[in-house]
């Protein structure tokens, strides 16, 4: 598939393209206060983060409709934030409380939304892409014109269940859009070492749909690239593989400093100077919608929902021990 | 009306088909041709192909589709074509589908059937003739499912299909051409009731799928030598009905499991703990098994006969608990 030829991103508004601007400072600054309650010994286990990845959820997100299914993977708390989820109950969950999205049951990991499309994060690689993809045969076998969208890293491109799922959307030409973030690495290694293949939308030809390959940095690349395949999938024109080249600045949990054995100080500060926040907000100043005080004032307003989410859920209740059965079956 | 079990299988299919226009059924061969056992023969002609959908041989791809579809308002009948091939899927089965409600806290509902069929006896060695409903009881949050008569197939289907949460129903490729009655029109069996095939007062066999008939077979032989057996259908594996188990222990007070799939950590091993955990004083003997044995299934008859239980062993094993 050439990159979208037109340019949905042109026409949107100015404060549509301010709040595209903050949904990325909301997710930066959702993961600061994570990693933060992480420190804290509020949060349990192992944190991935997505610091410098933010342009792919934020422009993603902002192609698809409320009835769109998602699902994402332990690193997608950009995908529900952007979808919509209620930022107070989203990190009540993270922390295990019981008004959390899920009761505390399912944590970071595990979130899910089915009023706003969100069919699951998950902790297994690739483990989530068929149920979007099963989202995707509901809207074929129904007839409507609801699409997914599947976000995993490049690591999920060499998962078995991947393959099937990719091969049985091409097949009966499913509304799916396989959204791949290329970070450059599976956890801490590179894809060069991880496939013969490093150029990963190629592998779309083999089920017969459409691979792009796009700056994953750029929200309004991102955004028009998924527009237009929201688009072909919405009028049967089946799935396509976007490719977005992003970075990961952080490491791969809270505990992996991100440079030394697998990646360059020098590597991960080239990226940092690329941040898709940055680098938006410049746009936004150049083309002068915003000035560099409405950008702080911005970065601010992410910082005060994530501050009032945070206090929301610290107030929120443990669940009860004797609960703990609850929920195994419907 | 008669009919066979196989038929039973598809009469609950059509019926929950044609209740309920959100059922949909796919799997490997199902549709065009009818399905490896035939059960689903005719239901493409009368429903069509997007009911009725012929999947390519991708089993963790289409039960996790299975999970996608589910959470978005379609409800998956899913023919897995041998009980092996869940292992193809366990990922799909095991740590997505087992635990989606229960990660969702209970958010969402998750109707979806797998019907597949295990069992040896047929000289289809160590990959096709496995019954792995154990590994499936293990893990919490799939109901686990067997029928023993046409009739409990058609009933227990029906309500595995109707159920919001994922099933695991099992069929046995010995039962497939055994006959019986089956109430005509809407029919169930609800999960997690566990059924008497045969009252007795001197021991109770416990068992479900084929080997129930196994069961039934040899409490005639135990009859004719002045034991009266007890049969025990189980039925429903997850939950358990154990509420019937304890019944049936308090009256006879000697208790066995036969089943078909080996013996450790099986069904027989848990059934035995929980027996004795909860009915120690009702007890006058230990819990025996008897079951298939640790190993492979053979290919070779004369193997399989032994590795797998067989009447003489139910019967020598009864003898051995009420001496």
């Amino acid at each position: 598939m050439p990159k979208a030829s037109s340019r949905p991103s042109e026409s949107l508004s100015d404060d549509a393209l301010k709040s595209l601007y903050r949904q990325m400072w909301t997710l930066r600054k959702f993961e600061e206060t994570l990693l933060q309650l992480s420190k804290d010994g509020q949060l349990r286990g192992s944190l991935h983060l997505t610091e410098g990845q933010e342009a792919c959820p934020a422009g993603a997100c902002l192609a698809l409709r409320k009835d769109d299914a998602i699902t994402m993977t332990y690193r997608g708390h950009g995908y529900y934030l952007a979808k919509g989820i209620d930022l107070g109950k989203v990190l009540a969950e993270i922390i295990g409380r019981e008004n959390g999205t899920c009761h505390g049951r399912g944590g970071k990991m595990h979130i899910f939304d089915p009023e706003i499309g969100v069919l699951g994060a998950n902790g297994i690689v690739a483990g989530g892409v068929p149920t979007a993809v099963g989202a995707a045969f509901a809207s074929w076998i129904k007839g409507d014109d609801s699409v997914a969208l599947s976000a995993f890293g490049d690591g999920a491109m060499n998962q078995g269940a991947m393959h099937e799922v990719m091969n049985m959307a091409g097949l009966w030409k499913l509304p799916m859009i396989f959204f791949c973030e290329n970070n450059l690495y599976a956890e801490m290694t590179p894809l060069d070492r991880s496939s013969g293949v490093t150029e990963v939308h190629q592998r779309a030809a083999a089920y017969g749909f459409d691979g792009v390959k796009i700056d994953g940095n750029d929200p309004l690349e991102v955004y028009d690239t998924v527009c237009a395949a929201v688009e072909k999938a919405r009028s049967g024109g089946g799935p396509t593989l976007i490719e977005a080249m992003t970075y990961r600045t952080c490491g791969h949990y809270q505990l992996d400093p991100g440079i030394g054995s697998y990646r360059t100080k020098e590597e991960v500060q080239e990226w940092k100077d690329k941040s898709p926040i940055i680098r938006f907000g410049a746009v936004l100043k150049k083309r002068k919608i915003c000035t560099a005080k409405d950008l702080k004032t911005i970065e601010q307003e992410a910082a005060d929902l994530v501050a009032a989410a945070k206090e929301f859920a610290l107030a929120g209740p443990e669940p009860k021990p004797e609960d703990v059965s609850r929920g195994v079956f419907a | 009306m008669e009919m066979t079990y196989s038929e039973a299988v598809k009469d609950a299919i059509r019926m929950e088909m044609r209740r309920d226009t959100e059922v949909v059924m796919f799997g490997e061969d199902i549709a065009h041709h009818g399905g490896m056992m035939q059960v689903t023969k005719g239901l493409l002609e009368e429903f069509g192909d997007k009911k009725m959908i012929d999947t390519p041989i991708s089993e963790s791809g289409f039960i996790g589709m299975g999970i996608g579809a589910a959470l978005r308002g379609v409800r998956p009948v899913i023919e897995l074509m041998f009980f092996d091939f869940a292992l193809v899927a366990m990922d799909q089965i095991q740590n997505q589908l087992a635990k989606t409600i229960y990660m969702s806290g209970g958010t969402v509902q998750l109707p979806l059937t797998i019907r597949t069929q295990g069992g040896g006896w047929k000289g289809a060695a160590a990959q096709h003739s496995q019954m792995l409903e154990a590994l499936f009881v293990h893990v919490p949050g799939i109901k686990v499912v067997t029928a023993s008569t046409p009739a409990d197939a058609k009933g227990l289907l029906t309500s595995s299909i109707q159920d919001n949460s994922p099933v695991l129903f099992v069929e046995h490729k010995q039962l497939y051409g055994i006959k019986g009655e089956v109430p005509e029109g809407d029919y169930t069996v609800p999960i997690g009731k566990a059924d008497v095939k045969r009252s007795g007062k001197d021991l109770t066999i416990f068992s479900y799928s084929y080997c129930v008939h196994m069961a039934l077979e040899a409490a005639e032989k135990l009859a004719a030598e002045g034991i009266d057996a007890e049969v025990v259908d189980l039925r429903t594996l997850n939950p358990l009905d154990f509420d019937t188990v304890a019944e049936s222990v308090s009256k006879t007070h000697r208790a066995m499991v036969v089943h078909d799939s080996h013996a450790r950590c099986g069904i027989g091993a848990d059934l035995a703990a929980q027996i004795q955990e909860k009915l120690f004083d009702e007890l006058d003997a230990p819990v025996l098994r008897v079951c298939g044995l640790d190993s492979p299934v053979p290919f070779s008859g004369v193997l399989e006969e032994v590795m797998l239980p067989s009447v003489g062993r139910v019967v020598s094993t009864a003898k051995e608990l009420v001496s």
